[in-house]
């Protein structure tokens, strides 16, 4: 397994480093009961490509899922860009999410927009000027290798098109951030190594990405550091992670 | 401060287009809340048209006094000097005999009637305007001048004038009351549409608030839609109404020519029609607002 020396886990404390997320003994209990996380403390560092790994049930869609706000931390502390989001107001949260470029196993397209209106959603949210938004879109579409297909719905797209125009989407704001929940878990060998590809051209211009994944093969050839989840705890067995 | 305006301008142009891909299901929300604005409307008008028309016959108290046919100058000069004394009067003229004549030949249905007269009849006359509000000093201003001598007869008027008023303020407070009931009715008919529209952009509102859409960017696009069908409701009741009194013209323009008279029904004024658009409008975002903090809240991306 390559790149898994940074590794840093529940064993620093994360106030004493600037990273760009910091978990700090968290935990998260949904209302049912299930307890996602437990006591979790890792640090991802500005300018990681990070891969939270686990099998299924670990607690790495609920770990992502507290860096935006999605949800809340039962205990502990989720620090992003050096800001405590878990004590975040509701109307501070959508400030937050405007740096992080989010992706999702779901992809979240609509369906009924074009491929170029999806990318420029985040722009226009953000006040961008349309005619700006719409050459930014185009810039980003590019980078992700969708140039030329503006016009299309993303229902005429294949899977590993959709998953590439989601990250598109994600970062046509030029985030800080990028994360991604299991993201090429519906596609081919060949589509998921492209769209990990893409994720490493953004992390070698200093976009912080955070993958989560159980793809052993595609931690190995990307991650610059691997954090590994067991039943909601961070463990020290990355590989294993990467085995299972 | 201009990409808040270009947020309000992005959101009202995609409600507008949104609108036109279903241009069927707008005109019809937009013709149910017109037809529930015009009947109020309507009835407003009718009570407006009515007000006119007691206008035209002098709503204010009034007294006549008639003196006998064979009064002298003096006896006219004594009631003047009592009505110049007297509490209440508003203003008060001297009608001689002739005058009354000409007036009755030039009044309404009564020139045939005028014209057919060997002789004038009419005796002469006190038209007395009095300050409204205050009947009973009317009733002894009444008895007053009765008791001076050579006057034949004195008719207090106001009595119907009052009824007239009471009924048409009745009539106002009655179309009031039924604005109030079918705003209600136009607030529901906005809210379910709203809620019925939230349901559908599910999925857009939840990916909006990811990548970071405040609650009021997600919101604007419903108020600006709940507002547009306020407006368009409002103008298809004024249109309905105005029709509707265009229909009732030919009729009460061949009544009225019965009576003599040009009287038709007018519709209210350009600040008036601006009034209704504005209400309807501001019942629209009402109803907007009502299904938008009761449903958006609880959409929360996952």
């Amino acid at each position: 397994m390559r790149a898994t020396s940074p590794l840093r886990c529940s064993t620093e404390d994360p106030a004493l480093a600037s990273p760009a997320i910091a978990f700090s003994h968290v935990s998260k209990r949904y209302p049912e009961g299930f307890e996602a996380l437990r006591d979790a403390s890792f640090v991802v560092d500005a300018g990681d490509f990070a891969c939270v790994t686990g099998h299924s049930g670990a607690g790495k869609t609920t770990a992502l899922k507290l860096v935006p706000v999605v949800e809340r931390p039962t205990a502990g502390s989720v620090v992003v860009n050096g800001q405590n989001v878990g004590a975040l107001r509701r109307g501070a949260i959508p400030f937050l999410r405007r740096n992080l470029g989010l992706v999702f196993q779901d992809q979240k397209l609509l369906h009924d927009r074009s491929v170029i209106e999806n990318v420029m959603l985040p722009l226009v949210v953000c006040g961008s000027a349309p005619a700006d938004a719409a050459r930014r879109a185009r810039a980003a579409l590019d980078k992700v290798g969708l140039a030329g297909r503006e016009k299309s719905l993303p229902i005429a797209l294949s899977g590993g098109e959709q998953q590439r125009l989601c990250i598109a989407r994600a970062v046509a704001n030029r985030p800080s951030i990028v994360l991604a929940d299991e993201p090429t878990s519906n596609l081919d060998p060949d589509a998921a190594a492209e769209v990990m590809a893409i994720f490493k051209a953004f992390h070698q211009v200093g976009v912080t990405v955070v993958v989560a994944t159980h793809d052993a093969a595609l931690v190995e050839r990307f991650a610059t550091r691997v954090i590994h989840l067991s039943h909601g705890r961070v463990t020290d067995a990355p590989q294993e992670a990467a085995g299972a | 401060m201009r990409a808040w305006l270009r947020h309000h301008a992005h959101s009202l142009g995609a409600t507008v287009r949104r609108l036109a891909r279903t241009p069927f299901a707008f005109a019809l929300n937009a013709l149910v809340i017109g037809v529930t604005l015009a009947l109020p409307l309507g009835a407003w008008v009718l009570v407006v048209n009515m007000e006119r028309l007691a206008g035209h016959l002098g709503a204010d108290p009034q007294l006549s006094v008639f003196l006998a046919t064979d009064a002298a100058r003096a006896d006219g000069a004594r009631v003047e000097a009592a009505l110049k004394s007297a509490q209440g009067v508003r203003s008060y003229r001297f009608v001689p005999k002739d005058e009354a004549l000409a007036e009755m030949k030039r009044a309404q249905g009564l020139a045939e009637l005028a014209g057919s007269l060997g002789s004038n009849p009419l005796p002469d006359a006190f038209i007395v305007a009095l300050v409204p509000g205050d009947a009973p000093a009317a009733e002894r201003l009444a008895a007053e001048l009765r008791a001076l001598p050579k006057v034949a007869h004195v008719q207090l008027d106001a009595a119907w004038i009052k009824r007239l008023e009471a009924m048409l303020r009745l009539g106002g407070v009655a179309a009031g009351l039924l604005a109030g009931l079918l705003a209600l009715g136009l607030v529901a008919v906005t809210f379910n549409t709203v809620r019925l529209q939230i349901l559908t952009q599910r999925d857009e509102i939840e990916v909006s608030k990811l990548i970071g859409a405040t609650d009021a960017y997600v919101r604007r696009p419903f108020f600006y839609q709940g507002t547009l069908i306020g407006l368009v409701g409002g103008l298809a009741a004024l249109a309905l109404v105005a029709g509707s009194v265009g229909v009732l013209n030919g009729e009460v323009g061949r009544l009225a020519a019965t009576y003599g008279s040009d009287f038709r029904l007018q519709l209210p004024g350009l600040g008036d029609l601006a009034a209704v658009l504005t209400f309807s409008s501001v019942l629209g975002w009402c109803g907007a607002w009502l299904s938008v903090s009761r449903h958006l809240s609880v959409i929360e991306p996952d």
